[in-house]
């Protein structure tokens, strides 16, 4: 990235700031309204992925990164999403697939 | 090129397109999703084992949320500055990058300072990770979680501020010898620091507001 190409980001900069300050305030109030917990789960989880989604776009590049990061991360991702539903399935009724007793 | 120089410093590999400390940094990132992972994973498993009803809620188990957020705002607005100092020094603007960069490093340890208050008020009211809010409904295994959590992350943002403290008061000495190379690393070192923002974004509505 040239000098010209990020003097033109520095706005952008600053519109993610306000974006995630104005999203961080959003969630708190959210949070206020007090809805049921899964309602409330999902709702927090969607605004933080927001978040999370501008800083990694355009706070760390990866909008403008190459493919060699983007494969690395969905690699990554696809085993955080595994050990995330993984303790799911505790809840689920599944059969064990090595009882501890015979 | 001396013996000690590593290739791909600057020019990005002809292979991969990128710089050997850019695909470094990636991939220890990576490591860092798999180690907050794990740890989130663990916080599935007791909270859906426990049940619903005996959760508490951040609120309830005694976190102060208008801390919390105000924490969170100050990690958001430390991410804003480190991509400042960046873009500072891509437009050759060292004064703008010091101002921004020990800002970045000012609101990192004022994170510290609010969460050494939060943690020596919980400590204060007997509130550890093995005892947790005498009030809530499954105390010891909210905070057993929150202090690790928050610990981890907390040491995280300490490991940041450290090399960026010294990239400021030493290793700005490359500047004037090598630009792109000291640039390069304000890049990685930003990398570093806004994925330490990026968990914060989940663990705040994670352990103060669900």
């Amino acid at each position: 990235m040239d000098a010209a190409e990020v003097k033109a980001h520095v706005r952008v900069y600053v519109l993610v700031f306000s974006a995630l300050a104005v999203l961080t305030i959003v969630t708190v109030a959210i949070s206020y309204i007090h809805l049921p917990t899964p309602s409330a789960i999902a709702v927090a989880m969607a605004v933080a992925l927001v978040k999370a989604g501008l800083v990694a776009a355009f706070f760390m590049h990866l909008a403008s990164e190459r493919h060699i990061i983007h494969w690395v991360l969905i690699l990554c991702l696809a085993f955080f999403a595994f050990v995330m539903f993984l303790p799911l399935g505790t809840n689920l009724g599944i059969e064990p697939l090595w009882p501890l007793s015979r | 090129m001396s013996a000690i120089d590593l290739p791909y410093q600057i020019e990005p590999h002809p292979v991969t397109g990128v710089t050997s400390g850019k695909l470094g940094i990636w991939l220890f990132l990576a490591s860092e999703v798999m180690l907050f992972g794990s740890l989130f994973s663990s916080y599935v498993l007791l909270r859906v084992g426990s049940g619903m009803e005996f959760w508490p809620s951040g609120v309830e188990a005694g976190l102060n949320v208008p801390i919390g957020t105000f924490n969170t705002m100050v990690l958001i607005g430390s991410s804003v500055t480190m991509v400042m100092s960046w873009a500072s020094l891509k437009m050759n603007k060292l004064g703008a990058f010091k101002g921004y960069f020990a800002t970045t490093i000012f609101l990192g340890a004022l994170f510290l300072v609010v969460k050494a208050f939060e943690y020596s008020d919980k400590f204060s009211h007997g509130v550890f990770p093995w005892v947790g809010w005498p009030e809530a409904g499954d105390p010891s295994t909210f905070y057993a979680l929150y202090f690790t959590l928050t610990g981890l992350h907390a040491l995280h943002v300490l490991l940041g501020i450290l090399p960026n403290l010294w990239l400021l008061v030493f290793g700005v000495a490359m500047w004037e010898t090598d630009r792109e190379r000291f640039t390069g690393r304000i890049e990685i070192a930003g990398l570093y620091w806004h994925f330490v923002d990026l968990v914060w974004i989940f663990l705040f509505p994670v352990l103060y507001l669900l």
